[in-house]
């Protein structure tokens, strides 16, 4: 409450973003954890509430006869001009919002203040919603080819690796623990998504130290292992979601990627999904050409192609296809990773996933698979998604990029999803407000440290909003 | 039979036929005078139907001796017949090329074609403008009928009668004809019932270099003005290339001569151009390099979306003047037979529910387009694929059918039609069996005899079984005026016509049935909550006792 500089100011205008010339005059309050525009007009009581959390960037405009503009940008996209009366108000207003809005500690996040009307009991019960051992069973694991490994119990291999883990069942401690030598942060090749019909396997990691020539036995036995599991084929892809020059950029510091003389029956494949700082400048382009005033279809054409952003789009779906065709059609198993194996692996085993798996197309499935490749697979959501005050460098649209790629698919395919749109975009918005724990931290060894022994999910409520 | 002469082979067994999501089929292929039949050699069904006036032209291919032709249809369709034998193959394909290049009128198929359905209205009557009249004099008394046109000498491209100002006589409208393109004098095209303002629509002034008037020109138009109010000319040409047309003798209104309008010009492009935008946005969607760059330059190239946006933009800026302005508009382009068509009829839309009706919109296109004198015949002739340097063919009509079909995807309660009959009419338009958009004219029609010699398309597609096809199940009946949205985000690529041969449609398909079946159950429960009501409802008069509070 200390950083509100000044609780409430009488007769703000709200600028309608399709007309500028209507608006509405009103009060705009701070609390703690909101912003809240209210309009009295005509004895007609209307809110207007903004979350701190959502809140990404405070500009404050040059100051007009009419007032002092404050544009306020949303991480969900929204866009909100207030124009506040007096000079002294909007750059109060201006500085409390930019601080409640870059919280600097874990503390100050929405979700510890955030109390549903859920009982104790309920609470528990939705811990155990999302359990991933249950997906791993839907899937028949553990069983004779996979087993669960005990090795990342203390996160001990690898820290931003969860602590369950399935490795193929011919996969001894020593290997495990010299592929992960080898692999960058410890991400060593373990299994994403089973297909029990054919045997075959999704498996994500990192990329390997191989620099320009170093090799190592327990991480060639790892790739001969997960080969061994799939009796059906003699072969697998190792699929690098990076562009080829920057994969071997990665070599001169050490690491690199898999090379084909070294691992036997492994067959390699580049697939150019561009990294985080392309994806971060791509939105924020197509972000601007989408608050163009009045755009020709051309100007409109012209600065959606020039941002690049469906490229990438296309490029993560292309990468998906390919191993689910890879998984589905070909019964050959695939290894997944990028750089750290947490970004762009990510985005590709999910899309992998719903492709594949009628599950993950289902309102639990898509909760399930989240929680599984990206929240304990240490998807960095916190620096991505800017909860707290970092590296701008490290913020990127990863995740805004899979569920766009959903969004794609049910364009496409309307029938093969539970779920609609609104399910995707409460998603979205929940993941940046911080509302619920899931999403805090970067690691699920960083959660445990916060006190999150498990996760509160306030399923009902969000599975209210996006039943048809 | 002339047709005989052009058909080398009439027939050849053992063709392969290649079609967008079909498996391929195996059978006999024969050449009629007016179509391509295939029949499968397995059960002896007819596969392909296909009219050779909408073949826009063909390719042939050899790997061997056996001969490829890729027929490249009028709709947007690509098949592949493999041919077996280089002799027959290059036969069929000199024979479709000299069938699908026929220049008279009167061989065309719908003159051949004998319905096997019974015509129980007859639509060449459906939509008279005797008819359309009686609407309007049930509304207002300010117009009347004429038949200065009757012979359609006055204006050849006009129907035989039209609706004036009541109080302008036949002569007037004679001095005024010379004074504009094709004499197309300025006539009414809409009335708005909510405030008695008018739409009406003519050819360029011919003003010329010398700044020639005309004063029955302007009693004419400023008969539909109320007094004391102003009215508006859009004309769909930018100023400089209204400017330009003065050198040839046509010209715009000007403000001295008509102080009483202002003018207004948008930058609608002409006929030519827009062949060229739709032969590259084709080409766009068939572009097989996948790449999502080239997509977006392609289609950015081509500016189709761009014609749509101008032309919904203009269509809105009349529908504005009218119904909030509260003023009355003449609309003109060039010719008064292509932009300025594609306005009027759009601003109806806009304006009027009843243009969103099924039937209302057949008699829109009647009244605004083939009465109104849109040259079919010429701008259909050829479409995206045709080989030959374009003349006059141009898809004025389609980009009309497309900006209905972006109104009817933002507002898919408020028409009800669905886009099946928009998609219908464009493939009508370039090919059919039907008379109707045969010729250029009213009177050309008339001249062909095609309402005796020909069946109408609205015979057949307001027979019970086809409208239950092209009614749109989300229809709720409203009397709102719809201002659609013309940001670029808005505009969608209508994929029902463009990438309807390059992606299978069977999921939304599936999507849609599932759609209408909800929609079905969910009035059936409906009724049946009804019918439970009216039971307990009766009952408890029966018995007050029963009476539940």
């Amino acid at each position: 409450m200390e950083h509100i500089r000044l609780p409430k100011v009488e007769g703000v205008r709200l600028l309608d973003r399709v007309s500028p010339r209507r608006s509405r005059v009103g009060t705009l309050y701070l609390t703690a954890t909101h912003s809240i525009f209210v309009e009295n007009e005509a004895g007609v009581r209307s809110e207007t509430w903004v979350l701190h959390s959502l809140v990404s960037s405070v500009e404050r405009q040059a100051a007009t006869s009419s007032g002092c503009a404050l544009l306020i940008h949303c991480k969900n996209f929204q866009v909100l001009q207030f124009i506040l009366p007096r000079e002294r108000e909007c750059h109060d207003v201006h500085l409390s919002l930019q601080r409640l809005s870059q919280p600097e500690s874990y503390a100050e996040l929405y979700c510890f203040s955030y109390k549903p009307n859920v009982d104790e009991e309920e609470r528990r019960q939705e811990w155990d919603f999302l359990e991933l051992k249950d997906d791993y069973s839907r899937m028949g694991l553990p069983n004779a080819l996979w087993k669960l490994s005990p090795a990342n119990k203390h996160y001990k291999v690898s820290d931003t690796y969860p602590t369950d883990l399935y490795v193929p069942e011919s996969a001894t401690p020593p290997v495990i623990v010299g592929s992960a030598k080898f692999r960058s942060r410890g991400r060593f090749p373990t299994l994403s998504y089973y297909s029990k019909e054919n045997y075959a396997a999704i498996c994500r990691s990192s990329q390997p130290l191989s620099g320009f020539s170093a090799r190592c036995l327990e991480d060639e036995q790892m790739l001969e292992a997960i080969l061994k599991s799939n009796p059906r084929s003699d072969f697998m892809y190792v699929v690098d979601t990076r562009p080829k020059l920057n994969a071997i950029a990665n070599r001169a510091a050490g690491k690199g990627y898999e090379n084909e003389d070294n691992y036997s029956n492994i067959k390699f494949q580049f697939i150019g999904i561009e990294n985080i700082h392309v994806m971060r400048n791509s939105q924020q382009k197509m972000l601007e050409v989408c608050e163009l005033r009045s755009p020709s279809m051309s100007d409109f054409l012209e600065g959606l192609e020039s941002s690049g952003w469906l490229k990438h789009i296309k490029a993560v779906l292309d990468a998906g296809i390919f191993i689910a065709k890879a998984v589905a059609e070909e019964g050959v198993s695939v290894l997944v990773h990028c750089s750290d194996g947490w970004d762009r692996t990510a985005q590709v085993c999910s899309v992998a996933s719903v492709l594949l798996d009628p599950y993950y197309r289902t309102l639990r499935g898509l909760m399930v698979l989240i929680e599984r490749d990206w929240i304990s697979f240490g998807h960095k959501f916190s620096h991505r998604c800017y909860h707290l005050v970092g590296d701008p460098k490290e913020v990127s649209p990863v995740i805004d990029q899979f569920l766009e790629c959903v969004w794609q698919l049910m364009e496409q395919f309307p029938c093969a999803f539970e779920f609609n749109e609104r399910f995707l975009i409460t998603i979205h918005s929940h993941i940046y407000s911080c509302q619920y724990g899931n999403f805090i931290g970067n690691n699920q060894r960083e959660r445990q440290e916060l006190g999150f022994s498990r996760f509160l999910k306030d399923v009902d409520n969000i599975l209210a909003l996006c039943y048809l | 039979m002339e047709f005989a002469e052009l058909i080398k082979t009439p027939r050849v067994d053992g063709v392969v036929l290649h079609r967008p999501f079909m498996p391929t089929v195996e059978g006999t292929l024969c050449l009629t005078g007016h179509h391509l039949i295939l029949s499968s050699r397995q059960d002896n069904t007819e596969e392909l139907w296909l009219l050779h006036s909408n073949i826009d032209s063909i390719e042939k291919r050899f790997v061997g001796s056996l001969g490829s032709i890729i027929v490249k249809c009028k709709d947007l369709r690509v098949i592949q017949l493999d041919i077996p034998g280089m002799e027959e193959c290059l036969n069929i394909a000199s024979s479709i090329e000299a069938l699908s290049t026929l220049d008279s009128v009167s061989l065309m198929y719908p003159f051949f074609y004998r319905p096997m359905f019974e015509v129980i209205e007859d639509g060449w009557n459906s939509f008279l403008p005797e008819d359309a009249f009686k609407d309007l004099e049930s509304m207002t008394d300010e117009w009347r009928l004429s038949e200065v046109n009757k012979d359609f000498s006055v204006c050849p491209s006009y129907p035989a009668l039209v609706a004036v100002p009541k109080d302008v006589n036949d002569d007037t409208l004679r001095k005024v004809a010379t004074f504009r393109h094709s004499g197309r004098f300025p006539i009414l095209s809409y009335y708005h019932k909510k405030n008695g303002m008018v739409m009406m629509r003519a050819g360029q002034p011919l003003t010329g270099t010398n700044g020639r008037r005309c004063k029955e020109d302007e009693k004419l138009i400023n008969a539909t003005l109320r007094p004391g109010k102003r009215g508006y000319i859009i004309d769909t040409r930018t100023i400089n290339v209204a400017q330009q047309a003065k050198a040839r003798g046509g010209g715009f209104e000007s403000e001295a001569n008509y102080p009483q309008w202002r003018r207004i010009h948008k930058a609608i492009e002409r006929a030519n151009i827009l062949q060229e935008s739709l032969i590259k946005l084709v080409e766009a969607c068939n572009d097989q390099s996948h790449s999502m760059d080239r997509w977006l330059s392609k289609l950015e190239a081509s500016n189709w979306q761009t014609h749509v946006k101008e032309i919904l933009t203009t269509a809105c800026l009349a529908a504005q003047c009218i119904d909030r302005e509260g003023a009355s508009v003449l609309v003109h382009g060039t010719d008064g037979t292509d932009s300025t068509l594609q306005v009027t009829s759009l601003a109806q839309i806009i304006l009027d529910p009843a243009c969103r009706t099924i039937r209302g919109f057949q008699s829109l296109v009647e009244r605004e387009w083939l009465q109104a004198g849109h040259p079919f015949q010429q701008r259909c002739a050829q479409s995206a694929y045709s080989n030959s340097k374009p003349r006059q063919e141009a898809p004025v009509f389609l980009l009309f059918l497309d900006c209905v079909w972006q109104i009817l995807r933002q507002f898919p309660c408020s028409f009800e039609f669905s886009e099946s009959l928009l998609v219908l009419l464009f493939e009508h338009a370039y090919a059919s069996q039907f008379g109707t958009f045969l010729g250029n004219s009213a009177a050309e029609r008339t001249k062909l005899s095609l309402p005796e010699k020909t069946v109408s398309l609205w015979s057949w597609v307001n027979r019970p079984q086809e409208l239950e096809r092209l009614t749109n199940p989300l229809y709720e009946a409203n009397s709102l005026v719809i201002w659609p949205s013309v940001a670029p985000q808005s505009l969608l690529l209508w994929e029902g016509v463009f990438l309807r041969w390059n992606r299978s449609s069977k999921c939304l398909d599936e999507a849609y049935e599932e759609m209408v079946h909800i929609i079905e159950y969910n009035k059936e429960l409906q009724n049946k909550v009804n019918s439970l009501r009216r039971q307990l409802a009766q009952l408890e008069t029966e018995d007050p006792l029963l009476k539940t509070s």
